[in-house]
């Protein structure tokens, strides 16, 4: 039965097929067909014609597949229609939660085996986690669109660097400080954009991250502008990570009787970074299934319904503001000791474009998807270093091919009902 | 009969356009009061401004001896007057669960479970639905959420805009079913419907509201029989 009921109108594959291969033709024509040499340039027809060709087969194939009933049950399968939260029955336990001890052990593992490289590429990955984590909880659980978000990382690194100099304070004091400090930025971008929804809030959170940069740059007495500035290591209670030690204080290795390894520092870096973020991660848990949690959320839903309830929605807002902006804060002290070094130019606004891709390509809210994403747009880039070519192209097609498959992200924001209390109605 | 909430001479302003003129009325303890009127009469505007959105821009809002006209929304929210929004808003992406501890705020989750159940007993569709999320329900069903969610604040006026907006006649007449039940147990509520029919049914009294300004007002009987009202809301006969 159902075999007769699936035809395959081959006439709309041909067309489908075709209107696919104008399409490569006009997107690779310029880029592929025709190749600059000196001020003359080459056609290159046959490449383009290759190109081409794979597009139309493919296209085909694939138009052709849909119809039939596998392809059509794949579509469906793919098709999710159901938009928004995944809300599941209070007390659910899933099945995988043995995942996350075994990930936290092979985590703790990482530096012992991993090469220096790795190591570096991985610590990366992490603070892309962290900055993933501030911004989820302010684009994704509020709702609210921030463009600017780079702007508290370089608070965060910035606010390393410069109390270093300035007021002799290391990483330990700084880690706090910093996260504080981005905070009240928070606020303060907090305050005059209570009113803003949507696109008003984006263009605003936008020119908030430009200015930071902008104030980074121009303000070279006290930031050395675009020369940069030098930011500290951390220390271990004291003990510092360079071959020779500074005045007054015993370098890691001397006091333990091991060699030299410049690697040190980098495990030291990573293990304390690894702590801070299970740290935010648990804290997010605990959050979300708090009032306030809950409320960012309701505020995400509807900013109306929520005022009509009574809720404070001054608070709720600047409350995901400062929270998200201090989880960035975080991330800006451990990139800066990381580099050991900062410059504007680490805070452009295509860093705010990635940890919005983070966001965005996890799935709003859903916080193993930021955690995956980051990883995904961080670490795989440098493992890829020999098709950095392609880099750009890999991203678009991720893109469109996340767009037509999981329109809501990698992993779908999910989250388990409010907990039945005892003696709660049955 | 005590005064519960009552507008003294009250003018709303959008911009030039005057959208309220010297409105008064009253509502008292344990009454149903209705406010009836056409489309952009300045119904929902007069229920807005009790919550100062918009502000009201001359009179007086007194709600248990005190003017809340310049209190912010959510301090009103939280002092005992409860509102099922125009449109229902209810949270699309929580259970019904979720969405009435949400409005549990103003007064702390204390009585959460207690109010539940009553809830539950007051609208049973809701018990059946109670893990799935709202978006999931029909529109009667989610009038019936928004209700609930303003009743779990414990309010001591409820406020309802329009709560048979966009619903089939039968549907409607449950909900007004549900509200008579509300109101026999000492709820105090004021009503803002097109659906005059139904609400002057429901109340004791009503107010008739014609370009911003009371035009009438009456017991709901006296109202249901007014000629003038008939021919305006009733569709005649």
């Amino acid at each position: 039965m159902s075999q007769a009921v699936v035809s395959i109108n081959y006439k709309k594959s041909v067309i489908d097929a075709v209107i696919a291969g104008l399409l490569a033709l006009i997107v690779f024509g310029p880029i592929v067909g025709i190749v600059l040499d000196g001020y003359d340039f080459n056609a290159e027809p046959e490449r383009l014609m290759w190109i081409v060709l794979t597009v139309m087969a493919g296209r085909l194939a694939a138009s052709v597949f849909f119809q039939t009933s596998k392809g059509a049950a794949f579509l469906y399968k793919h098709s999710s229609k159901d938009e928004g939260v995944h809300v599941l029955l209070p007390g659910h336990k899933s099945k995988l939660r043995w995942i996350i001890p075994l990930t936290i052990v092979i985590a703790l593992l990482v530096p012992f085996i991993a090469s220096k490289y790795i190591l570096t590429v991985v610590i990366l990955g992490l603070i892309y986690v962290l900055l993933g984590l501030g911004l989820n909880i302010v684009v994704g659980l509020a709702g609210l669109l921030d463009l600017g978000f780079v702007g508290f990382y370089a608070i965060g690194a910035y606010g390393l660097a410069l109390g270093y100099e300035h007021l002799g304070l290391g990483f330990w004091s700084m880690l706090p400080i910093a996260a504080i400090i981005a905070a009240i930025f928070g606020a303060i971008l907090g305050f005059p954009v209570l009113r803003m929804h949507g696109d008003y809030l984006a263009i605003v959170t936008l020119g908030f991250g430009e200015i930071i940069r902008l104030v980074l740059t121009n303000w070279t007495e006290l930031t050395q502008g675009p020369n940069g500035m030098n930011a500290p290591l951390p220390t271990f209670f004291g003990m510092e990570f360079k071959r020779r030690a500074s005045e007054g204080h015993v370098p890691f290795h001397e006091f333990f009787g091991i060699p030299y390894s410049s690697a040190y520092k980098y495990i030291f870096i990573y293990l304390v970074l690894l702590l801070v973020v299970l740290g935010v991660l648990y804290v997010k848990k605990r959050l979300t299934k708090m009032p306030i949690g809950r409320a960012w959320e309701a505020l995400r839903e509807d900013e109306i319904a929520c005022r009509s309830l009574g809720l404070n929605h001054v608070l709720v807002k600047l409350s995901a503001f400062m929270i998200g902006a201090s989880t960035g804060g975080l991330a800006g002290v451990f990139f800066a000791t990381y580099q050991g070094f900062v410059n504007p130019s680490s805070f452009t606004f295509f860093e705010s474009a990635l940890i919005l891709a983070i966001v965005v390509l996890g799935g709003m809210g859903s916080t193993l998807g930021v955690v995956i994403a980051a990883f995904v747009l961080t670490v795989a880039p440098e493992l890829l270093r020999e098709f950095a070519d392609y880099r750009v192209l890999a991203f678009g097609m991720l893109m469109v091919l996340m767009m037509i498959w999981k329109p809501r992200g990698l992993v779908r924001m999910t989250r388990t009902g409010v907990e039945q209390r005892e003696g709660n109605v049955k | 009969m005590s005064s519960l909430m009552e507008f003294k001479e009250v003018d709303v302003h959008y911009g030039p356009i005057q959208a309220l003129k010297k409105v008064s009325l009253s509502v008292n303890e344990g009454e149903i009061v209705t406010l009836i009127g056409a489309n952009g009469a300045g119904k929902s505007t007069l229920l807005m401004s009790i919550f100062g959105q918009p502000r009201i821009s001359s009179g007086e809002i007194i709600y248990r001896g005190e003017d809340i006209s310049k209190k912010s929304s959510h301090y009103v929210a939280s002092h005992g007057l409860a509102q099922s929004p125009e449109g229902r808003r209810i949270f699309p992406g929580m259970t019904v669960e979720e969405n009435l501890l949400m409005g549990t705020i103003p007064i702390g989750m204390d009585h959460a479970e207690e109010d539940m159940r009553k809830m539950f007993d007051l609208f049973p569709r809701l018990e059946e639905r109670r893990n799935q999320r709202a978006s999931t329900m029909s529109g009667g069903e989610q009038q019936m959420l928004a209700i609930a969610r303003a009743l779990m604040s414990r309010p001591k006026l409820l406020l309802l805009d329009e709560p048979s907006l966009g619903l089939a006649p039968i549907i409607v007449k449950q909900i007004f079913e549900i509200l008579k039940d509300v109101a026999s147990t000492g709820m105090t509520i004021f009503l803002v419907e097109q659906n005059a029919n139904h609400a002057l049914k429901l109340a004791d009294r009503g107010y008739v509201m014609v370009n911003g300004e009371i035009r009438m007002s009456g017991t709901g009987d006296e109202l249901l029989v007014n000629p003038e009202v008939r021919e305006a809301y009733l569709g005649g006969h």
